[in-house]
């Protein structure tokens, strides 16, 4: 159990820290030995997974059914209830992992916890039922590391996501946290040194630009000023990215530790954390890690007994995309509206309140202290030639394994897409994968046998973004998808530069015409052309790249957007002004089944004789079509 | 955002000073967190509401009404009951959300920043919930809907009815 924030004694040296860190060792060593002895007679620790994810899957739920039966047993005191981030697995959630066996539980309800309670807990064995089953072999797989989904990641960045209590600083610090910042703290009069490591780290900022990290810092370590400022960027906003999320929610001591480390190589006093306000749980972890952090001595004035002082501030974001873009995020800060400004100057010389200012994302910051605990070489071991160390990406979309998955750069995005996720849903045809969210493009089946670094992607018409992978197949429309995109880009678009307010409205207008069947000759070639200017002439980089999921779906679907336009069809079946729901007389058997599924009562039809669907009411959801699939007399047409 | 502002004729001001006080320390930057504790308290941010925070924060009303509608989070009219975000992220999308958004359209009969007529339900998009794993999803309140389906969605709107 975390202690009260009151109960956490300061640390003012790092013997103090290993002297902590191997007081709680024996607290947590049945999660790392398994014929380790019990703590306190604590026997077992049932590490359930409540990130927003799981949550959502009912895994409080989960929780309370555990407390009542171990309550009811009298089992309270030898078994704990760890509440853990994400394992990235969310497609199985809610799960836990059972110490010391190390059982790993998917798919749960709450009335599978009598039967882990006596089967486990009792008897020290595996429930079956409740394993995960390889797909191809149909065997249940006991250890999680032994499924495919984590086989092929290399998980350093998430290594304590779903394997420490996130509220609890002492189990960080049992896993070696807070040791990079002891380590920085003793070459502190060297700083060179310490930035020497993030240079040679060869990381690059994983919000989307991919600008080298040690070379950003040293411009803002080198501008003039006594004051200055770190940010660390949480507003993920690309829809289809929440690998931040997860780490702030399952490690948010990581964050604070590399952003702790940054000030004191950058020579910063303050940070900010901007969270965007999507993200309660995140917020709340974050809040109560500072406090720990604050009283235990990492934060604050002399940190672990140096003399160096720091301070971390939370600023809730209110909703503005724009706010992702690191000029208007300072803005916001500062309490104005969420508009970029130009550049130069550049936020490293003049930033927030006019301070030179480096600001990086979530995974960046976190990814420090890695590198400085053991070297920049040791991160550099990973990746490829340009590109180095592992990124984190979000699968979601026709993927079978939604979830999250670390891996070294250079992996082939069919390796992450089939070994790791699993390969597409119902056994659909693979179409194109979304990558870098609105700024970002889509590969078909024959870019993605290509390394996955920063510069491929660019090559290919994508970009890294945050690494959000949106896997599509065949029932996708690629122009409603680019549509999709410039709905998004067209409302969130502040408005202060001309070419992207009314760029984004202009080319919205076109696609939107396409995929209602009134597109005409000449529009693609229009589309293009304000492509290409809303990319030269907007103000930033939201502006400039809104463009991209137009350009990357005519070079590589150029045909869809032509059917749309010359023959008024949708190939995917999927845009509803192009299709129409129709049932097959002779083969409706009147069973109703549709009819009680439709929403808004379209269906008509007495028992036993064919129905008809009211074209006029219709919204075309789709309810009837799939409640009908075992008759197969309802078609799109 | 509307430009309508609502007016309400009991409103509690003495609401607002826990929060004049707590962000008293921190002298620059307060304006979004101060608006987003007084919406906290009231639900929106009715216009007297405005109108003193800039009074007291010495900044022209103009300037807070800027950034009020600037960002998505602040409501100048009261919501109903309970507040529907559905999400129109990028996962949802191609798992179909925009059957979801017809489905809640139809079903309520308003459109999305509506609250019904009987101020049950509010109906908001939202840009991507971050539960893209279990898309299509929906939130209401603070609860989370994953994999969701049009007949679900009916079902769920029930449940919060009773």
């Amino acid at each position: 159990m975390a202690k009260n924030i009151e109960d956490l004694e300061r640390l003012t040296s790092s013997q103090d820290l290993e002297a902590l860190k191997n007081r709680v060792l024996p607290r947590i060593a049945i999660r790392k030995d398994p014929q380790a002895k019990p703590y306190n007679d604590v026997t077992h620790h049932i590490m359930i997974c409540c990130d927003t994810g799981c949550a959502s899957s009912g895994s409080m739920a989960i929780v309370d059914s555990f407390k009542k039966e171990l309550a009811a047993r009298n089992m309270e005191k030898s078994v704990d209830i760890v509440v853990i981030g994400c394992h990235g697995f969310c497609e199985m959630g809610p799960l836990l992992v059972v110490y010391p066996d190390d059982y790993y539980y998917i798919r749960l309800r709450p009335d599978d916890t009598s039967e882990i309670i006596e089967e486990t807990i009792i008897n020290r064995r595996p429930v079956p039922k409740l394993l995960y089953h390889d797909r191809e072999t149909l065997r249940p797989i006991v250890r999680y590391n032994e499924i495919g989904f984590y086989a092929k990641q290399n998980r350093i960045l998430l290594a304590n996501c779903g394997h420490i209590n996130p509220e609890d600083v002492e189990e960080y610090i049992a896993y070696d946290g807070y040791k990079a910042l002891a380590k920085a703290l003793t070459q502190k009069d060297q700083t060179d040194d310490l930035l020497m490591e993030v240079k040679k780290s060869g990381l690059r900022g994983r919000g989307g630009g991919g600008f080298p990290t040690g070379r950003k810092w040293e411009l803002c370590r080198q501008a003039p000023g006594e004051t200055k400022y770190i940010i660390c960027n949480a507003d993920e906003g690309d829809p289809g990215a929440f690998m931040d999320r997860s780490l702030m929610e399952g490690d948010p001591h990581r964050l604070l530790e590399g952003m702790i480390i940054g000030g004191l190589i950058i020579g910063a006093q303050e940070g900010y954390i901007y969270v965007r306000a999507e993200y309660p749980t995140a917020v709340k972890r974050l809040k109560n890690a500072i406090a720990q952090a604050e009283a235990i001595g990492f934060l604050g004035e002399n940190i672990l007994g140096s003399d160096f002082n720091f301070q971390i501030h939370i600023k809730e974001g209110a909703g503005a995309f724009v706010c992702g873009e690191e000029t208007a995020l300072m803005r916001s800060i500062e309490g104005q509206r969420g508009m970029p400004t130009t550049r130069p100057p550049f936020p490293a010389i003049s930033g927030l309140w006019g301070a030179p200012t480096n600001n990086n994302n979530v995974e960046t910051w976190a990814n420090i202290p890695g590198i400085i605990l053991n070297g920049g070489d040791w991160f550099a071991s990973y990746g490829t030639e340009k590109s180095k160390g592992t990124k984190v990406f979000a699968l979601t979309g026709k993927i079978r394994n939604t979830g999250l998955a670390e891996v070294s750069m250079g992996m082939t995005m069919r390796e992450i897409i089939y070994d790791i996720g699993g390969g597409i849903q119902n056994n659909k045809k693979f179409k194109a994968v979304q990558i870098g969210g609105p700024s970002g493009g889509c590969l078909p089946e024959s870019m993605i046998d290509r390394p996955v670094d920063y510069d491929s992607l660019v090559e290919a018409g994508a970009m890294m973004g945050s690494g959000g992978l949106v896997v599509v197949d065949e029932d996708t429309c690629m122009v409603a998808l680019a549509q999709f995109f410039l709905t998004f880009t067209r409302d969130e678009s502040c408005g202060k530069c001309t070419p992207c307010r009314e760029g984004t409205t202009r080319m919205l207008n076109i696609l939107n015409n396409i995929t209602k069947g009134k597109g005409k000759a000449g529009d693609i070639e229009l589309l293009e052309e304000l492509a290409r200017n809303v990319k030269l002439s907007a103000l930033c980089g939201l502006g400039q790249t809104s463009p991209n999921p137009i350009l990357s779906t005519l070079n590589y679907f150029r045909e869809e957007y032509k059917a749309h336009i010359y023959e008024k069809r949708c190939p995917a079946h999927h845009c509803v002004d192009l299709i129409t729901y129709w049932i097959d007389p002779d083969r409706c058997i009147g069973c109703g089944a549709c009819r009680k599924k439709c929403p808004v009562q379209a269906i008509d039809g007495s028992p036993k004789k064919p129905h008809t669907i009211d074209v006029g009411r219709c919204i075309k959801c789709g309810a009837c079509f799939g409640a009908c699939r075992k008759n197969q007399a309802i078609f799109k047409k | 955002m509307s430009p309508v502002v609502a007016q309400s004729s009991a409103l509690d001001l003495t609401k607002l000073e826990p929060i004049f006080e707590y962000y008293k320390k921190m002298a620059r930057g307060s304006l979004i967190p101060v608006l987003q504790a007084a919406q906290e308290s009231y639900g929106y941010l009715p216009t007297a509401v405005l109108e003193t925070i800039a009074d007291r924060m010495k900044a022209p009303i103009s300037q807070i009404y800027g950034v009020v509608t600037f960002y998505s989070q602040f409501r100048l009219l009261p919501r109903g009951k309970h507040v529907i975000r559905t999400c129109q992220g990028t996962a949802c999308h191609v798992r179909d959300s925009s059957k979801i958004l017809e489905t809640l359209k139809s079903a309520l009969g308003v459109t999305p920043g509506g609250t019904t007529i009987d101020q049950m339900f509010t109906l908001e998009t939202v840009a991507c919930l971050g539960a893209c794993s279990l898309a299509p999803v929906m939130m209401i309140d603070n609860e989370a809907h994953g994999r969701l389906r049009p007949d679900r969605v009916i079902e769920i709107l029930d449940k919060y009815r009773k």
